[in-house]
Order: C-alpha cells, then structure tokens, then sequence
C-alpha cells in the first residue's frame, strides 16, 4: 500500500516536474525525438535493404545451356548429377520450346522470326535453371556445373551477383553499425542533457535527502521523469515514421525505380517500428535519468 | 535522559583543517541548547554532524540509540526521518506552494494523502501560515519563509529540531517572533539546538549556552546563566 503511494506520488511529481521545469525538459526531449527520428530512418533503410537483397538473392538463377544433340536420358542424369552440387536448392528444366515461347512473348519481333520452329531446327538450347541457397557460393556452383559432361555454356550475371550481394552485405552491417552506435550516443547525450537539467535541480535532490528521502525515494521519480521524456520525445519520430513511410509506400506504388526493388508493406512493419521507438525512448530517457541522478546521490 | 551523546569527537576537512578537537557534549531530552562562538569556529561543523552531512573522523554520536558516527550515506535518511533541520537560507522548493513543500516530507514516506493534509493543516497552524498554503515562496517574506522551512521540519513530528542561524537573514522584529515559534515547538516537548550570532536572542532566551571557541567547548552556560556570566 505505502510503496503504491510512493509510486503514483512519484508518477504524479515527475509529470509535474516535467512541466514546471518545461524549458530543461524540452532540451532533453528534443534530443531524444532527433536520435529517434534518425534511428527510425536507419531501421526503414536497413528493414528494406534487408529485404530487397532476400528478393534478389530468390531470383538469382544459375542457367545451364545442355549439348545440342543431346539425348533425353542424358539430360535426366544431369539433373541428378546437378542435385548432388553443394548449394543447390531447385532445379527446373526449361526446354528449347519454352524457351522460344517465353521470348516470343515478349517481343513481336521474336514472334515473326520463330513462331515456325520446330524442336528439330531451333537453334536454341535446353536448359536447365538452378536456383542456389547461399548467393555467396553461386560462382562455385556454376564453375561444378560447367565441369559436367554434356553442359555448354553456364550463365548467372557473374560479378554483378556477387558485387550486388557484397554491398548489400554493406550496406545491411553500416546500418546495423549506425543503429547501435546511435543508441549508446543516445544514452550520452541524453544522461548529459539530463545531467544539465539535474544539475539545476541539485537543490531539489540535496531537499529531498534532507527531509529524509532514501536514495530510491530520490531515484525513482527521476526515473519516472526520464520515463515520460522518452515517450513524450518518442511521439514526432513514431508520427514520421508512420506517416513518412506510408505515404512514400504509396507514392511510390509499393517499389522504388523498378518492379524489382519491392518496399516492405507498411503494416505492420509500421508498428513494429514504432513499438520499437517508443520502447527506446523510455529505454534511453530512464537510463540517461539514472546515470544523472546517480552523480548526485551519495552512496 | 540524554538525547544526544556526543564523546571525543574528532573532525578533520580533507582540506587538513580540523574544525572540531576532542568534543565531549550531551544534551538532554525536550532542552533548549544555543550554540555560539566566533566565526569559523565550528558551530555548522558540529550540528552538520549531528544530522550526518558530515562525517566525524573519530569518536562517537549516539543520538537517540542511534550511533550517527557510524551511520552509512544510504542508510543516512532513516536519522533524518526523526529529525528536523531548518537553516538560515530556507532551503524550500521555489517551485513548489507552501502546502506542497511542507507536505513534501511526508509525501516520500507514502503517507496517506488524509493523513498528510490533516499534519500539513495542523503545522502551518502552529507556524501561524494558514492562510497561505498556496503561496509559492517568492510571495512570502523571510519571516514567512522561515516558517514554512520549520514547518516541514517539525511535520514528521521529530524529536529533535536542530537549526543553523534561522534567524540570520532576518530583522530583528521577525526574529523574535520565529524565537517564538521555535519556544512553542520546544514546550511541546521536541529537543531544539541552534546555532546563532545573534546575542540579543541569546541573552534574551535564557537557556542553555554552548560556547564553542577553535573546535572546542570554552563554556558551557546552563539554563539561565548566560546574561550574568557575560556581565
Ligand atoms: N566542507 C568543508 N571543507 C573544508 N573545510 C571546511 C568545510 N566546512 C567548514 N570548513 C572549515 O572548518 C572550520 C569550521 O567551519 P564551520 O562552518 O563549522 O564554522 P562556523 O562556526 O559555522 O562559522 P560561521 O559562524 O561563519 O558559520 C572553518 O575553518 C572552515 O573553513
Ligand atoms: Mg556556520
């Protein structure tokens, strides 16, 4: 009962202190809504390029071109031959007539020159497309598949993957890198800002010890405070972020240049977002608070 | 009885400024204790000892039971929760009304808010404030200021009331009549020491005098005997 009385009254004086002492904690909530906003602009860019670089990584595809003459058991055992390749995680075979149609249609001009082809005098070749489950190995890979017999030419976007998959790679860890460093900068700037503010409350913390207040009774509304500094620091950048990234979802159809760069659905990407913000701010706002109040107790 | 219990105190600043040689004092319960001397001769070092914002190097402070020599920083606010302090310069919250400040001490401890409202009330009766519960401390004068301060040093119903100049800052007329304030607590039976430059006070109180030169007690008048000892 007396420790849920300390704890409302608590509630209540940092919700009063927040706003009597209105310019300090302004300071401070406007360093944690700038961090915020930053670090929600790092979580959607990283989120996105994340998911982007899956999507490729789905549809990079190994295309083995087979003999020209080549009998239909062969072609069954390299299929086998091509299973038993580390990596590989489907296989399709795709014949010189499906070929033919899917270029067909999509060009007119391939339609007037091979919609009388036969299979006997196409001079395309079977193939068959390999899809890999780590793009980091598709050159191996490719380089096993050549090597059977009966295999011509092996075609996946060679380099271009690989440099494609490394940046992404990049690009993912710098974000990720950005965030954490952005916390802990965070936490600094804001246990300084509170620092400051504390500073200016000094007399307030040497009262309370005098009137008899034990360290928690001290440390708890401070807590609280940093608490709904957080929150209330946490509104703009969860606003931004909703509001921001749905819009740019829907300005943008859903893709960013092409139908191959696909963003992820705002919902509930949105919410997991602002959850996650939300639960920073109070994270920061009541870490910041602790390690400047702590400066001022005696322990 | 003995309230407090002071024996071969010893205190040395870290600066290597000893304020305070061999002290050996007790006071008794519901007494009324000036405590006097030069400038710099260790009166705040003393009574800071005594609500344990400092620390003595040697010796020993019993102060209810309790060896306050001993007593740990964090366990400090258990020894302020059964005393009062008041100072020349107030110490109340600015931002807070009188009623907040003065219910403030209570308020840290969970008392119910019915409680709290009935002893804020009562002691800022006492202190003769009633009508101004909810001024802020810049709309009070000195005088009125100092009363809320021993207001919310008494509300917690503390057996001992120590004071560092309270009357420091104010005119003579205000003075006495926080002198008067200060008598009525002690007649209630709360133990008062304070420390004062003010000799008009002193001689006009007629109570015990401690007379504090260097870091040591030089005289030590009882009840009623300083006005002839200085004649
Ligand atoms: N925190 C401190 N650190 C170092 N030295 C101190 C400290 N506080 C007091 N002193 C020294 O201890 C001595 C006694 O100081 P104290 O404050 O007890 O004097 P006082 O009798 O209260 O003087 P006043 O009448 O001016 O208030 C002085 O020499 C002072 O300089
Ligand atoms: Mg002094």
């Amino acid at each position: 009962m007396r420790l849920i009385r300390i704890i409302t009254r608590s509630i209540r004086d940092s919700f009063r202190s927040v706003f009597r002492n209105f310019s300090l904690s302004l300071a401070s909530i406007s360093c944690i809504t700038i961090t915020l906003i930053v670090v929600a602009i790092s979580i959607v860019l990283s989120y996105n390029v994340d998911n982007f670089s899956r999507n490729v990584e789905k549809d990079v595809t190994i295309v083995a071109f087979l003999d020209v003459d080549i009998t239909s058991e062969r072609i069954k055992q390299i299929e086998d031959e091509i299973y038993t390749i580390d990596y590989v995680e489907t296989i399709e075979f795709k014949d010189k007539m499906d070929i033919a149609k899917d270029m067909m249609s999509s060009s007119d001009v391939y339609k007037n020159i091979m919609q009388n082809w036969t299979r006997e005098d196409s001079p395309l070749q079977d193939t068959y497309q390999v899809k890999v489950s780590d793009i980091n190995y598709i050159g191996k890979v490719a380089k096993e598949i050549e090597s059977i017999e009966n295999v011509g030419v092996v075609k996946y976007g060679e380099g271009m993957v690989e440099q494609l998959a490394s940046i992404f790679k990049i690009i993912r860890n710098v974000c990720i890198g950005a965030v954490g460093a952005l916390i802990v900068v965070t936490a600094f700037l804001i246990s300084n800002t509170i620092k400051i503010t504390i500073f200016s409350r000094k007399r307030e913390i040497e009262i309370m010890r005098l009137v008899g207040a034990s360290n928690m009774n001290i440390k708890i509304p401070f807590m609280f405070e940093g608490l709904i500094l957080g929150i209330i620091g946490a509104i703009l950048p969860v606003l931004t972020t909703t509001y921001g990234y749905v819009t740019l979802y829907q300005h943008f159809n859903g893709q960013l240049f092409s139908p191959f760069i696909r963003l992820i659905k705002p919902e509930p990407f949105i919410y997991w977002t602002s959850f996650i913000l939300i639960v920073l701010g109070m994270i920061v706002g009541m870490i910041g608070s602790y390690r400047a109040v702590r400066k001022y107790l005696k322990i | 009885m003995d309230l407090i219990r002071m024996s071969n105190v010893k205190k040395t600043y870290k600066t290597g400024v000893t304020a305070i040689y061999d002290l050996n004092l007790s006071i008794e319960k519901g007494d009324f204790v000036f405590i006097i001397g030069s400038t710099g001769c260790g009166k705040s070092t003393l009574i800071k000892m005594l609500y344990r914002e400092e620390k003595p190097n040697s010796g020993k402070i019993i102060i209810g039971g309790m060896n306050v020599a001993k007593l740990r920083n964090r366990k400090v606010y258990k020894l302020r929760r059964k005393i009062g302090v008041v100072f020349q310069d107030f110490k109340l919250l600015n931002r807070a009304t009188v009623y907040e400040n003065v219910a403030f001490a209570l308020e840290i401890f969970g008392t119910p808010k019915s409680e709290i409202h009935a002893k804020v009330i009562k002691v800022l009766d006492l202190v003769g404030l009633k009508g101004k519960i909810k001024n802020y401390p810049n709309q009070l004068s000195g005088g009125e200021q100092q009363r809320v301060a021993i207001a919310r040093a008494i509300v917690n119903g503390p057996k001992l009331l120590i004071c560092d100049e309270p009357t420091g800052n104010l005119d003579e007329k205000t003075s006495m009549e926080i002198m008067e304030v200060l008598e009525a607590i002690n007649r209630m039976g709360t133990t008062i020491i304070m420390v004062t430059h003010d000799r008009k006070i002193v001689e006009l109180m007629q109570k015990r005098v401690i007379l504090l030169d260097a870091g040591r007690v030089l005289k030590d008048y009882a009840k009623g005997t300083y006005k002839n000892a200085t004649n």
